[in-house]
């Protein structure tokens, strides 16, 4: 590792050689960069999952337009997708929008590019180390993808990949390994994105100066290094159950179509669970936190003031963060798990919702007073709290025993956690790509474009996941390939329509995004060095910023939002400036 | 059985359906007069703070840690504490803890397979009789032992599941192959069946009616076809049944010797 001054001389000179800047760049604003392309390209493949599975949900049984044509007749005879096929589209859809789409956004793009310039630094701690993660998300990623044209095909099991069934579907082997090698990516990432927060930041960075997207990095990095562990040990039993006739999830006599299964059992389904959302519950919180991070500093910046309750914040995240490695069997209230334990679960649950709702309390709190500013990352800041909120609350009827007995595993929970997720995460991520775009490329992206696509995002979004609160209260199922083949889905299969034309119409939206993205890359209008007028110290340095960061180790004399401060003539005093 | 559905939850079939969809109805109310309020409050404080020419933002003090944004924080604990020790922890216990006695109440085993619900009642003289894996063939999906004097008078069937009214039957809830999990909306019932687990599930029908089986948790290609219908009878009626299938009942088969 590199003491602060020392890797400053080191970083001096930047790369030579094509190859060395940008592909095998340790540089981490290239790094991050990459991550940034690469998720995105990730999060529209999984979306287009999710479109097919979309136009069968609302058609079942009626040929795709048009990709239907294209598919394998295994997969799609005629262009009418199988129950096998289906299946495959939803665990890969959430595998790659979880492990391939969001946390590499939120923490392999934002992380690596905004946090050592918020704490100063000239780059990451270990650039070597922050190179490899990156390489090996990449291949993990697309050999997760490449199991689509494999012989198994994709895996089947859902993204959480329950034993038994998951031993017995094919597809599953590729899944597993795909899972290690982007297990132990992320595993390099929060060592690093631990250490640098901790040894690399600037004089008078103090843990109480750091800002609010700091701190949520910090948080979400120990929850990775702490919960992806038993993870990547519990795959590693799965993989040994379906290629070394190990059972450790295995049950005796299990009879598969009529078969004795040969393996040896002895084991217990049940284990995966408690392993699988040991990891998988911290993981939520790992998707929402630094999108929180990124809302936290949009509105510091767009209100004019400090936020309120700057401590309360960052101690609610890290409440959550501690109390989210205890509340993992709520996902498992009916799965057969002692019911007298649920008790507990269900306590820790109720608890663990008093820090996140402080936390958005403080978030609408900093509104107040303030002079607000409607740019577009704030638009989508904004948004975020309300969508978010709606997620939020939805979780309460899951996270009570009693009521879960009924909502759970129907589209409620699907409708939940999108709210979440989509609503939630990928709202706050977009303002966060609004927001730092000018420091990336030196240049912003059109307003008005952003603001279009701010409207028809958030608009469809909403159409395509309240529907399924209520089609979850009528009692219909998640996972099902044909919905209509149960009674008690058809009052409701007229939403699913509403939902799937919502869906094209998201993608759609898109559209002004992704040419606002890539022609302002280019053709945007210049921006300076601190376009939104910020106090934190990445907007010190020139955008885009230079190898090395800045130019000489900047110094930091205050609190991360000095906005407004009184008797001072400019609006806003930044972190490394002295005097007012 | 389409009239039992609507945009809103199913008919209520059961002794504890009741209990669920109050706590359900509570919360979504809680929900709403919640999301409501703070929503007005949101639209007000944008409003009234947008940016204005010549108004600079006025900065407060910092109030520390605790600070009056916790007030909400504060209302919301209680509400859930209420919830948590009036609500959750006793509905949950009645359904989930507190399984009726098998001596007291009406029994049937449920074995779940990819796709099917196989049903198994213990007959007239209440005795299940002995299954065994070995003995699972097309002709006999739960591998029933008919040798078993207990085994004689046990009725076996698929996806029909029939349960008499005002009675509390006790479930025996297991799996062949994978995961399952058994569904019944208009009971507000719902319980994983585990493989390697013998899970007790109870419910005391309260309106006769037909209703529907559906499997909730993916379980393979046919997950969503993996359905069966519940007949809720009368006493009388539910006895006449039993008694004509138990007629039917097979003679004991052999189990083929290899397979
Ligand atoms: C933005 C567009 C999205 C749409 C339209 C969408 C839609 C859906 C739908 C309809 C399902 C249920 C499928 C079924 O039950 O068969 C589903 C499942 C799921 N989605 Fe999404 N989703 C979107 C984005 C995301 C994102 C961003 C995430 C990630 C964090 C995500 C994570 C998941 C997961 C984990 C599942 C469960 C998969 C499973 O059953 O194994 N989705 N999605
Ligand atoms: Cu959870
Ligand atoms: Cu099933």
């Amino acid at each position: 590792m590199v003491t602060h001054d020392a890797a400053h001389d080191q970083h001096a000179q930047a790369p030579s050689g094509w190859l060395r800047a940008y592909v095998f760049s340790v540089d981490h604003k290239v790094i991050g960069l990459q991550y940034l392309m690469t998720s995105m390209l990730f999060l529209l493949a999984g979306f287009g999952l999710m479109l097919l599975m979309r136009w069968q949900l609302a058609f079942p049984g009626q040929p795709i337009p048009i990709i239907g044509k294209l598919l394998s007749p295994s997969l799609a005879p005629n262009g009418v997708m199988t129950g096998e096929f289906y299946n495959a589209l939803g665990a890969m859809h959430g595998t790659i929008m979880v492990f391939l789409g969001i946390v590499p956004l939120a923490v392999g793009a934002f992380g690596n590019y905004v946090l050592p310039l918020q704490i100063g630094a000239p780059d990451m701690a270990f650039p070597r180390l922050n190179m490899m993660s990156y390489w090996l998300y990449l291949p993990g990623g697309l050999l997760m993808l490449s199991s689509f044209i494999l012989p198994g095909g994709a895996a089947q099991s859902g993204w959480t990949s329950y034993p038994p069934l998951s031993i017995i579907n094919p597809g599953q082997t590729v899944w597993l390994l795909a899972m290690v090698i982007i297990i132990t990516s992320s595993l390099l990432g929060a060592i690093n994105f631990l250490v640098t927060t901790l040894n690399m930041r600037a004089r008078g960075m103090s843990l109480w100066r750091m800002p609010v997207f700091v701190w949520a990095q910090l948080v979400t990095s120990v929850l990775l290094l702490l919960a992806f562990p038993p993870l990547e040990a519990a795959a590693v039993l799965q993989f040994m159950d379906r290629v070394a006739g190990t059972s450790f999830y295995i049950p005796s006599d299990l009879v598969v179509l009529g078969l004795r299964h040969r393996a040896s059992g002895g084991g217990q389904p049940l284990l995966w669970q408690h392993l699988f959302w040991f990891l998988a519950h911290p993981e939520v919180y790992v998707l929402v936190l630094p999108p929180m991070g990124i809302v936290a500093e949009i509105m510091a910046a767009n209100t004019r003031k400090p936020l309120h309750g700057y401590k309360t914040i960052v101690l609610g995240m890290i409440s959550v963060g501690v109390m989210s490695f205890v509340v993992w069997a709520h996902h498992m209230f009916i799965s057969g798990m002692s019911p007298i334990l649920s008790n507990f679960f269900l306590v820790t649950t109720m608890i663990i919702s008093v820090p996140s709702v402080a936390i958005l309390t403080c978030l609408i709190y900093s509104l107040r007073g303030g002079s607000i500013r409607f740019t577009t990352p704030m638009l989508f800041a904004l948004a975020f709290l309300p969508m978010f909120g709606i997620g939020g609350l939805t979780g309460l009827p899951l996270g009570l025993t009693a009521t879960d007995i009924y909502l759970h595993d129907t589209y409620y929970v699907i409708g939940h956690f999108h709210y979440v997720v989509v609503t939630g995460s990928i709202i706050g991520l977009m303002a966060g790509v609004y927001h730092w775009f000018p420091k990336w490329f030196g240049r912003k992206m059109d307003d008005r474009l952003g603001r279009i696509h701010f409207w028809g995002t958030l608009l469809s979004m909403n159409g395509v996941f309240f529907p399924m609160f209520i089609m979850g209260m009528a009692g219909v199922s998640r996972r099902l390939w044909d919905p209509t083949a149960q009674a008690h889905n058809l009052t409701t299969q007229h939403l699913n329509v509403v939902s799937t034309a919502s869906a094209y119409l998201l993608l759609l939206f898109q559209a002004p995004f992704i040419y606002n993205f890539f022609h302002s890359i280019f053709k945007g209008q210049k921006s300076e060095e601190n376009p939104w007028q910020a106090t934190t110290l990445e907007w010190a340095c020139p955008s885009p910023p230079p190898h090395g960061n800045f130019e000489k180790p900047p110094c930091v004399y205050r609190e991360p939002y000095d906005y407004s401060p009184r008797g001072c003539e400019r609006d806003y005093i930044p972190q490394n400036v002295e005097a007012a | 059985m389409n009239s039992n559905y609507s945009m809103g939850l199913p008919i209520a079939a059961s002794t504890f359906a009741k209990d669920i969809d109050f706590g359900l109805k509570l919360i979504h109310v809680a929900m709403l007069v919640i999301f409501v309020l703070w929503g007005i409050f949101f639209a007000y404080l944008l409003v009234r703070y947008r940016r204005r020419e010549g108004v600079a933002a006025q900065r407060e003090d910092d109030h520390g840690l605790f600070s009056t944004s916790l007030i909400p924080d504060i209302v919301v604990l209680i509400f859930e504490i209420a919830l948590i020790s009036l609500y959750a922890i006793p509905v949950w216990s009645r359904i989930k803890i507190h399984s009726p006695k098998s001596q007291e109440s009406n029994q049937v085993a449920l074995v779940a397979e990819q796709f099917a619900w196989n049903v198994h009642y213990p007959g007239p003289d209440g005795k299940f009789g002995r299954r065994s894996p070995d003995l699972v063939h097309f002709s006999n999906p739960i591998g029933l032992d008919r040798d078993d004097p207990a085994a004689q008078d046990d009725v076996v069937g698929a996806n029909e599941l029939h349960l008499p009214l005002g009675k509390t039957t006790l479930i025996h809830l297991s799996s062949k192959d994978v995961i399952h999990s058994f569904f019944v909306p208009e009971f507000r019932l719902k319980q994983d069946a585990v493989p390697g687990l013998t899970i007790p599930v109870w419910v005391e029908p309260n309106r006769v009616g037909h209703y529907e089986i559906t499997c909730a948790q993916l379980c393979g290609f046919a997950h969503s076809l993996m359905r069966g219908e519940v007949f809720v009878e009368n006493p009388e009626e539910y006895q006449g049944w039993l008694k004509a299938q138990a007629a039917q009942a097979p003679e004991p088969a052999k189990a083929p010797s290899t397979w």
